[in-house]
C-alpha cells in the first residue's frame, strides 16, 4: 500500500524504519551540543521523540507533505505546539526547541542514502522534500514559542496595570493617586479613566497625584498628565501633582512643557496641606492630657 | 482576516439625523464591546463629522460596518456627500480652521478620537471621509 | 416647539440638559438663556450637563457662548456634573472650554455662586 503512494519513499521509511529511525535521533540529540541535559530527563525525550515520529507517520500516509496547514497535518501540529509549550516552561531557547524537529534530518537521510543508493536523482528529490517539510515544522515550534512568550508578557502587563493604579481617600474631599512606575499610554489611559471616575463617587474636590515613584518624565507622559488635570478640571476638580524630584523638573523645563496652570508641590506632604486648606480643612497639633 | 460581521447605511440630511446618526453609533459601539470611554469618543467623532457632511457637504449618507478581526472588534464609519468638496485638506485638518461656524475642530478633533482616519476629497466632486475606531483602542 | 427649561433659584438660574440636543435645539437655548438673565436679573446661572453623554465641539461652542454672554450680563455661569468619559474625550478632542467655571454637582455649583455673589465679586 505504502509503495502506490506515488515517487517518494518517505511514508515508507518513516514507518518501516522506525525503531532505528528513534534509535539513531535520540542517540543525536543526547550528544548534539546544543542539548542541554539538566532541563529535562533522557526518558522524556525518548517519548517525545517517539511520539513525534508517530504523528508524523501517520501523517505522511495521507500523501501531501509540501503544506503543514493542511488538516492531515492537524495532529503534529498539535502535537509540536505542546512541545514547545513544554520546553519554554523548561527553559529552553526558542533555537533549541526548533532543534528537536532540525535534528531528524540527519539520521533520516542517512537512512534515505542506504535505501536509494543507486538512486541518486531519486535521493535528492526526497531530501528536498523532507528539508521542506521539516523546516516547516521547526519554524511552527518557534512560532508557537513566541507566541507563548507574548501571551505571557500581555497578561504580566495586564496585572501589572490594575496593581498599579490604586486611588486612596486621604480625607474629606480629598483623593491621592500615588503612582509607582514607568508610564506609558495605555497605563494612563487607566490611570486617567479610574481616577476621573473616584472623582464622581467620592465627590472629591480635590486630587492629588504623586509621581514621587515615577523614573522618568519624558514630553508624553508629561502630556498626559496634563490631559488628566484638564479632564478633571472640566469635571470641577482639581489637580495638585506632587512629588517631582529635581531631575524631573530639570526635564520638564527643558522639554518645554507648560505646567504653569497645574499647581505642583515637592512633596505629597505639602499638597495634602494645600489640599486641607483649600476644602476648609486645617491641621492643628493636639494637646496632649 | 478582517470580516464586516454587520452593514447598515443611514441618510444624513438635518440635523435631526445627525442625533439619530450619533444613538445608532452609540448602540453600535456597546454591542461591539466598547468601554464607555470608548463610545464616547466615537460617538463624538461620528458627531463632528455627521454635522460637516450636513452643513458643509448639503447632506448624505453615513455606512456603519461593525468589524471583527481575531478577537478583536471595532466600529468603521464613513460619511459621505456630493457637495463642494475641501481644497486643501491639510489645512482642513488644522485645528482652528474652520470655514462655517464651528470651531474649528471637527476634522482634526475626529482624527484624534479614532484609530484610523482617511479623508478623500476633489474640489467639486463631495467628500468621503472613513474613522475606525477598535475596542479598548489597543491595536494588538 | 421643543424647549430646555430653565429655572429660577433665587438669584441664580438652573438649567438641566437633559436630552441629546440637536443643534437648532441647542441654539435655542442660547436665545432663550440670555433673555432669562435679563428677564429675571439673575446673578448666577448653573447648567448641569450630568445626563449628556456626548459634548462634540458644537455643545461646547454653545455652552462657551452662554457663559460669555452671561458674563457680559454681569452673571456667572458654572458648568456642572460633567461625565468622566465626556471630559476625557473634550481633552482628546482639543477643547479645554477656558473661561468656563465647572463644579462636580448642582449642589456645589449653587454654593461656588452663592460663595462669589456674599464676597462681592464675581469675577476671579
Amino acid at each position: 500500500m505504502m509503495s502506490t503512494l506515488g515517487k517518494t519513499r518517505f511514508p515508507d521509511i518513516v514507518n518501516r524504519c522506525q525503531p532505528q529511525l528513534l534509535a539513531d535521533w535520540v542517540q543525536n540529540q543526547l550528544s548534539a551540543a546544543s542539548f542541554n541535559n539538566g532541563l529535562m530527563r533522557e526518558s522524556e525525550l525518548r517519548e517525545q521523540s517517539r511520539q513525534f515520529l508517530h504523528a508524523l507517520g501517520e501523517a505522511v500516509e495521507h500523501g501531501d507533505l509540501t503544506d503543514i496547514e493542511e488538516s492531515h497535518w492537524d495532529e503534529t501540529r498539535e502535537f509540536l505546539a505542546a512541545v514547545s509549550r513544554s520546553r519554554a516552561l523548561q527553559g529552553f531557547t526558542p533555537n533549541q526547541t526548533a532543534m528537536f524537529v532540525f535534528s531528524l534530518k540527519q539520521p533520516l537521510f542517512q537512512l534515505l542514502r542506504q535505501e536509494l543508493e543507486k538512486q541518486p536523482e531519486a535521493l535528492i528529490d526526497e531530501i528536498l522534500s523532507i528539508t521542506r517539510l521539516l523546516d516547516q515544522l521547526g519554524l511552527h515550534t518557534t512560532e508557537i514559542y513566541q507566541k507563548n512568550r507574548e501571551e505571557i508578557i500581555y497578561q504580566q502587563q495586564q496585572e501589572l496595570m490594575e496593581l498599579s493604579t490604586p486611588v486612596v481617600q486621604l480625607w474629606q474631599n480629598i483623593l491621592a493617586l500615588p503612582l509607582i512606575g514607568t508610564l506609558d499610554s495605555a497605563r494612563t489611559q487607566v490611570v486617567m479613566e479610574t481616577l476621573l471616575q473616584k472623582i464622581v463617587d467620592t465627590n472629591a474636590a480635590i486630587a492629588i497625584i504623586d509621581i514621587t515613584g515615577v523614573p522618568t518624565v519624558d514630553t508624553l507622559v508629561a502630556q498626559h498628565l496634563l490631559k488628566t488635570v484638564a479632564a478633571a478640571r472640566l469635571m470641577g476638580a482639581d489637580c495638585i501633582i506632587s512629588g517631582i524630584r529635581p531631575q524631573i523638573a530639570l526635564t520638564i523645563v527643558h522639554l518645554g512643557v507648560d505646567l504653569t496652570d497645574v499647581i505642583t508641590k515637592a512633596t505629597l506632604a505639602d499638597a495634602f496641606a494645600i489640599a486641607l486648606q483649600r476644602t476648609g480643612a486645617s491641621v492643628a497639633a493636639a494637646e496632649r492630657a | 482576516m478582517m470580516t464586516v460581521s454587520r452593514r447598515e447605511t443611514r441618510a444624513l440630511r438635518s440635523s435631526d439625523d445627525v442625533v439619530r446618526v450619533r444613538q445608532a453609533v452609540r448602540q453600535w459601539a456597546m454591542a461591539q464591546g466598547f468601554s464607555l470611554v470608548d463610545q464616547t469618543k466615537m460617538v463624538t467623532a461620528a458627531s463632528e463629522l455627521a454635522r460637516n457632511t450636513v452643513d458643509y457637504g448639503g447632506g448624505g449618507n453615513v455606512l456603519l460596518e461593525a468589524l471583527n478581526e481575531g478577537s478583536r472588534r471595532g466600529l468603521k464609519l464613513t460619511f459621505s456627500d456630493q457637495g463642494p468638496g475641501i481644497a486643501d485638506i491639510e489645512l482642513a485638518l488644522r485645528d482652528g480652521y474652520t470655514s462655517g461656524s464651528g470651531l474649528g475642530l471637527g476634522l482634526g478633533g475626529a482624527r484624534r478620537l479614532t484609530n484610523e482616519f482617511a479623508i478623500d476629497s476633489t474640489p467639486g466632486g463631495g467628500t468621503r471621509v472613513t474613522i475606525t475606531r477598535w475596542q479598548c483602542g489597543d491595536r494588538r | 416647539m421643543e424647549r430646555i427649561p430653565i429655572l429660577q433659584m433665587g438669584p441664580f438660574l438652573l438649567v438641566s440638559i437633559q436630552v441629546d440636543m440637536h443643534d437648532q435645539l441647542a441654539m435655542t437655548l442660547q436665545d432663550d438663556l440670555t433673555e432669562q438673565i435679563v428677564k429675571a436679573r439673575a446673578k448666577g446661572v448653573v447648567i448641569d450637563i450630568s445626563s449628556l453623554e456626548v459634548v462634540d465641539s458644537f455643545i461646547g461652542r454653545i455652552l462657551g457662548n452662554m457663559a460669555a454672554m452671561a458674563r457680559v450680563l454681569d452673571a456667572e455661569t458654572v458648568v456642572v456634573g460633567m461625565q468622566p468619559a465626556v471630559a476625557i474625550t473634550l481633552v482628546e478632542l482639543g477643547l479645554s472650554l477656558p473661561g468656563i467655571r465647572t463644579a462636580l454637582n448642582i449642589e456645589k455649583g449653587m454654593a461656588l455662586l452663592r460663595h462669589k455673589l456674599d464676597a462681592g465679586g464675581h469675577r476671579c
